[in-house]
């Protein structure tokens, strides 16, 4: 069941409506995320952008249902996150996977297909032939035996991605699945969500803005608050000044305030905003803005 | 083949040790892979000295029940505080068979509490889970010494549990670890899909609705069950001697964790007899052989990785 069905009852597959979390022991006398809303469409393909410490991982493990909010509420196809976690699709950052593990793709994508399985040492045929399924959408089915120790770096994201599909979920949530690998493997990547995007919502967590141009339906940039708005209506000149126009302040030695004006009554113009636009501008080959679509 | 002469025509002892071996193998070669791709081998050395206060106290209280002149001795010494309950249950020093049985019940009792103390603190605090076991593994060694030091047995009995006694493993034993080591198939049996799980990523079992913290603790009381059964071979102190070096050689050559597990196993069960057959008759222990072979097999691999790695 590739297709997206709808209960009827829940167009949304995600609603987020007025969360404030902090973690303890402060609570929400300092909160990570304040008064976020969302919503989140079948087949939606969201990207959340935002400075490290501005709280995306945290509204991940949120609507994953790993932490409870202390204000509003999260429903997920209409219904509790820890209730319908395992048919969310959950691709962490691959260096999260420890690869000197024992075990082959076919036993990593396996372990995403836990939740309905039986008592017992061994997965049935029906897991086996789901967790080839999901290796096959992922087009690595021949690696289904390879040790996870012998693969390259996007090889191994498209195991946990694989991994994540095999519960056949309607919702992926994907974390900074572009950090640390290369153009090359990133384009691969790009297509690959893109594909999936036809049958699934995705989100993703990115600092990547080439990224955030050409795929990404919508983009919510988060730093505490959240703003949420289409892709399209962001422009080069936002993402440069967002990012790029930081970077090349921080090289000359200076300090400049962010002036997205989609993001600014939002999004704090703070030092970790500055800080996290200069690792992402370091971690670039070549100059720091690149026009949105000029990559691929 | 003086081993097995011996064995056939002078001493069963010899076939009780060598079937002891085999059980403590199962066991370890099975709970092994788990411990190294868990990365517990630490707790596992913390629940083995754990273990090891289990024996004192067993054996403390083996003499308290059964040997009245200990009891009054006691009294005396603490000025009245113990006092000597009325009416002796039995009169003179426990039977060796007695002492045993103490010995297992209380390091039984002392592992298994250790296993979930550990697998209870690890959910809640992570990062200075070192340091805990650490504690726990020098103070359960020194309730251990303490409660030897104040029991007759100390010097006999001593070393038959913390360096192992495989050439004396009388018969009744052998029934308790058979049903420890079926006990541990059995889990493994039911649990390898959940255990496989945790280790592999513990966050995305938690995504899958298994409750870590319960799967955890039943491995943990599992690898209290193994280093039981390891006890008469190797010693208590030297658990981790058959309990991670197997694996983790394993580790070296398979790419699974079931494969792991059937290569530990043959090498365990080739550790527990080998050695013991070819120091037979000289004056090395068989146990601290164990042990050397088990540490020149792991060394041997690591260089031998290392080799073909660099011709690679």
């Amino acid at each position: 069941m590739n297709t997206p069905q709808n209960n009827g009852d829940t167009a949304c597959v995600v609603e987020v409506s007025d969360v404030t979390f902090g973690y303890p022991p402060l609570g929400i006398e300092q909160p990570v995320l304040e008064e976020v809303s969302l919503t989140i469409e079948p087949r939606d393909f969201l990207g959340i952008i935002g400075p490290n410490g501005g709280g995306k991982t945290t509204l991940l493990k949120l609507m994953l249902g790993l932490l409870r909010p202390q204000k509003g509420a999260i429903r997920i196809m209409g219904r509790p996150p820890s209730r319908v976690r395992h048919r969310i699709g959950y691709v962490p950052q691959h260096a999260s996977v420890d690869a000197s593990v024992p075990a082959d793709v076919l036993d990593i994508v396996l372990t995403g297909r836990l939740a309905g399985s039986s008592w017992g040492a061994w997965f049935g045929r029906a897991d086996v032939e789901a967790a080839m399924a999901a290796l096959k959408r992922v087009h690595i089915a021949e690696l289904a035996r390879r040790p996870l120790r012998t693969l390259s770096g996007g090889q191994r994201q498209r195991v946990l991605i694989a991994r994540a599909l095999v519960c056949q979920p309607q919702l992926l949530l994907l974390d900074e699945p572009t950090a640390n690998v290369d153009a090359h493997v990133e384009a691969g990547l790009t297509d690959l969500l893109h594909e999936l995007n036809h049958s699934l919502a995705i989100v993703m967590v990115s600092h990547d803005v080439s990224f955030v141009s050409t795929h990404l339906k919508r983009v919510a940039c988060l730093n505490r608050r959240i703003s949420v708005q289409r892709a399209s209506d962001i422009s080069p000149d936002i993402i440069a000044r967002m990012y790029g126009g930081d970077v090349r302040h921080i090289h000359h030695g200076g300090a400049c305030p962010l002036t997205d004006p989609g993001c600014e009554q939002d999004c704090e113009p703070a030092e970790t905003a500055a800080a996290d636009a200069a690792v992402t501008g370091t971690g670039r080959k070549g100059p720091p803005p690149p026009p949105p679509g000029s990559e691929r | 083949m003086d081993f097995f002469e011996a064995m056939i025509h002078h001493n069963p002892l010899l076939l009780n040790g060598l079937i002891a071996g085999l059980l403590a193998s199962i066991c370890c070669g099975i709970i092994g892979p788990y411990v190294i791709t868990r990365r517990i081998v630490m707790a596992s050395g913390a629940i083995s000295h754990m273990a090891i206060g289990g024996v004192g106290v067993g054996l403390f209280m083996a003499y308290m029940w059964v040997d009245p002149a200990f009891r009054q001795g006691l009294e005396q010494f603490t000025g009245g505080l113990l006092a000597a309950p009325e009416g002796d249950i039995a009169a003179g020093s426990p039977t060796r068979e007695q002492l045993d049985q103490a010995a297992l019940l209380g390091a039984m009792g002392a592992a298994v509490i250790g296993a979930l103390l550990i697998g209870l603190v690890h959910q809640r605090i992570h990062e200075r889970m070192d340091t805990l076991l650490g504690a726990m593994w020098a103070v359960g060694m020194s309730i251990g010494l303490v409660m030897l030091k104040l029991t007759p047995a100390y010097q006999t009995e001593v070393t038959a549990y913390l360096f192992g006694n495989i050439s004396f493993v009388p018969r009744s034993e052998l029934w308790i670890l058979a049903a420890l080591a079926g006990c541990v198939l059995l889990t493994v049996l039911v649990f390898h899909k959940r255990f496989v799980a945790i280790c592999l990523d513990q966050q995305q079992a938690e995504l899958q609705g298994i409750n870590t913290l319960w799967t955890n603790l039943v491995l943990l009381v599992l690898v209290a069950f193994t280093v039981l059964t390891v006890m008469r071979v190797v010693g208590l102190v030297l658990v981790l001697a058959l309990l991670a070096l197997p694996a983790a050689t394993a580790g070296h050559h398979a790419t699974r964790l079931v494969h792991m597990m059937w290569i530990s196993v043959l090498l365990c069960v080739l550790l527990t007899t080998v050695p013991r057959i070819l120091v037979y008759g000289t004056p090395i222990s068989p146990e601290p052989a164990t042990v050397l072979a088990a540490g020149g097999v792991y060394l041997g691999s690591v260089i031998l990785r290392r080799a073909v790695l660099a011709l690679r």
